[in-house]
């Protein structure tokens, strides 16, 4: 029965990490704009359909990722700049709604454009897996891990060192003394959103050698990034990044031991578990009372 | 007062129910007539999400699973254990409003978004249910072969019957929900929106009253579901996923948050919505994406909302207007 543990384990880490960088994305706009961004999902699916296509249009495979990457940074500052800025002063969950509109745009936009097929990405780095502790470990897995764990780290030394970081941090605290010391918090803003997107989309990228990409994939992985971070305590991106492994773990023992249908409902159950029992996530700070 | 308001509310449900009798005389062929009967049952849930959200600010992202309770429940009830309509009827919405008590006790504990979360989360996995107990639902193709409503010995088989049958339920819902947001318990219910603190500071039952909110919306949920089930007499779990729920949400949200007519509004504006986009064709989904975007961008408060400024504007360039006179 333990048998296939290693290999389990392998395989939720790889997906938890992914994950955990889609909830990061999560993060970062509810930091900034108090803002739950459910086209989270569609930065990822961009991330990987435009890979694929600049893949197609003849850039080298690095080439490819970065310009997909960048391209959906701006995508996030687009819809922040267009859909999000102009609402200021609506109640919260009237940008929600705008987001769940931009995401149907995406999403729709993404289909025309690219059409129904599910596509897949090649390999960064071949695809021979290594055998280690009886789990066959896919190269594009490490991959995985040492992209997040970069950007984990990138994004560290972004809030400590760089002013930019600082500002940021700084308008997560508190919106009104930000903006009083002299931060734009709409610029923030701004600048979460194409955070946002870059992060969403490099997740997208990685993912879509392993698991194929299509215009449809948002949504199911923008939802595990999101649980991702109520996991983790929302509002805290390292949080959000363990909630991310936590899950994929999860899901990959569900899979594994329970029933692979039942491996997203294995997850969840794991996680309202949780929540009731913890109601402000793992890591979240104790705000959130109990009645 | 509270008599008068009570009449008042009767008046307006009632005309409503007219003005739902005449319209089918506007429609030009059965086709729209089958969308509205789908719109009244939207309007059936979202004006009981509505009570939970717009009056009590309690967000639930899994509705469409009391939705699919209901219809389920019934259908399955029906068929396979070959009960009466009326008793499938009664268990479909028992099973919606069991399911909703049990899920209220420690879900409704959440605040903000992490309530969002665990409802969003309750919604994936009885979707997951509904598309794995194969045996049970007959999984991701459905369940074909449900009868259709007969009651008193009489088989609603025709739209038009079963519109009739779908418009006297939602006008009494719309009836039921105004009445209870003028009663004690609505303005407990939006009190705990405002601060749940001072609320209960001033002796309100916090818990009981989410609880007793969340349990009628799914009930109503529960209710639509299997007024659904036995109008296409084929259900499938696409109908009661993730993008149910949010569907529902939104039709709160685009109608007017604590406006029974707003939701009724945003029920009925988004199931024809997509009709009158067929001639788009393909970029369809697009259109309906902006017209989404836009709307809850100029119309920060909703259809109810827009709706009420119009009105207000009239009333004032009126009144300008009989001063320059």
């Amino acid at each position: 029965m333990l048998a296939g543990a290693p290999q389990y384990l392998v395989s939720g880490l790889t997906q938890g990490a992914a994950y955990g960088l889609i909830g990061l994305g999560y993060t970062m706009i509810f930091n900034t704009t108090g803002i739950i961004n459910f086209a989270q999902g569609e930065f990822v699916m961009l991330g990987g359909l435009l890979s694929v296509y600049y893949l197609g249009a003849g850039l080298p495979l690095a080439l490819a990722v970065l310009a997909a990457c960048l391209t959906t940074a701006v995508v996030g500052a687009l819809m922040e700049r267009l859909t999000i800025r102009p609402l200021v002063g609506a109640p919260a969950v009237n940008a929600v709604i705008v987001t769940i509109g931009v995401s149907i745009l995406l999403r729709g936009g993404a289909m025309l454009a690219f059409g129904k097929d599910t596509v897949a990405l090649p390999a960064f780095t071949g695809v021979r897996p290594l055998l280690a502790l009886g789990a066959a470990i896919q190269p594009q897995s490490l991959w995985v891990l040492a992209v997040t764990l970069a950007l984990l780290a990138a994004l560290k030394l972004f809030f400590t060192v760089s002013i930019q970081g600082k500002a940021m941090l700084a308008c997560s605290c508190q919106q009104k003394a930000a903006s009083l010391v002299g931060i734009s918090v709409s610029r923030m803003a701004l600048l979460s959103f194409g955070l946002s997107g870059l992060i969403g989309a490099v997740a997208g990228a990685i993912l879509a050698p392993i698991t194929m990409t299509a215009y449809d994939v948002g949504m199911m992985l923008g939802l595990k990034g999101f649980a991702a971070c109520i996991l983790g305590g929302l509002g805290n991106p390292f949080g959000a990044a363990a909630g991310g492994l936590i899950l994929g773990v999860l899901e990959a023992f569900g899979a594994g031991f329970v029933a692979s249908g039942y491996k997203d409902a294995f997850a969840f159950v794991v996680l309202l578990l949780l929540l009731f029992v913890k109601p402000s996530g793992l890591f979240g700070k104790a705000g959130v009372e109990r009645v | 007062m509270r008599r008068s308001l009570r009449g008042n509310n009767a008046v307006q449900a009632a005309l409503f129910l007219a003005l739902l009798l005449a319209a089918p005389a506007a429609l030009p062929n059965d086709y729209y007539l089958s969308i509205c009967i789908l719109a009244c049952l939207s309007a059936i849930i979202a004006v009981g999400l509505n009570l939970l959200m717009g009056y009590a600010g309690q967000v639930s992202l899994g509705h469409a699973a009391f939705y699919g309770l209901g219809a389920y429940t019934t259908a399955i009830c029906t068929t396979r254990f070959g009960l009466p309509i009326p008793v499938g009827m009664v268990a479909g919405i028992a099973v919606a409003t069991v399911v909703a008590w049990i899920v209220a006790v420690p879900t409704l504990k959440l605040k903000g978004n992490y309530l969002a979360m665990a409802t969003l989360g309750f919604g994936i996995i009885v979707s997951i249910v509904f598309n794995e107990t194969v045996d049970l639902t007959g999984g991701p193709s459905g369940y074909v072969g449900i009868p259709r409503l007969a009651l008193f010995g009489h088989v609603f088989d025709t739209d038009r019957g079963y519109y009739n049958v779908v418009s006297v339920v939602l006008a009494l819902v719309v009836l039921l929900s105004l009445n209870l947001m003028h009663s004690r318990t609505g303005r407990a219910l939006r009190a705990l929106h405002v601060s749940e603190k001072a609320a209960g500071s001033l002796g309100i039952d916090i818990a009981a009253h989410k609880r007793f909110v969340f349990v009628l919306s799914a009930a109503l949920a529960g209710l639509a579901g299997v007024l659904y089930a036995h109008y296409l007499s084929f259900v499938a779990p696409a109908s009661f996923g993730f993008s149910a729920s949010v569907q529902l949400l939104v039709m709160v949200v685009l109608g007017g948050m604590a406006s029974v007519w707003g939701s009724v509004a945003g029920a009925f504006f988004l199931t024809a919505l997509p009709e009158f986009l067929r001639e788009f064709e393909d970029i369809d989904i697009l259109v309906y994406g902006a017209i989404l975007v836009a709307t809850i961008m100029f119309l920060p408060d909703g259809l109810a909302g827009g709706l009420r400024r119009l009105a207000a504007k009239c009333r004032r360039a009126k009144v300008s207007h009989a001063k320059a006179d």
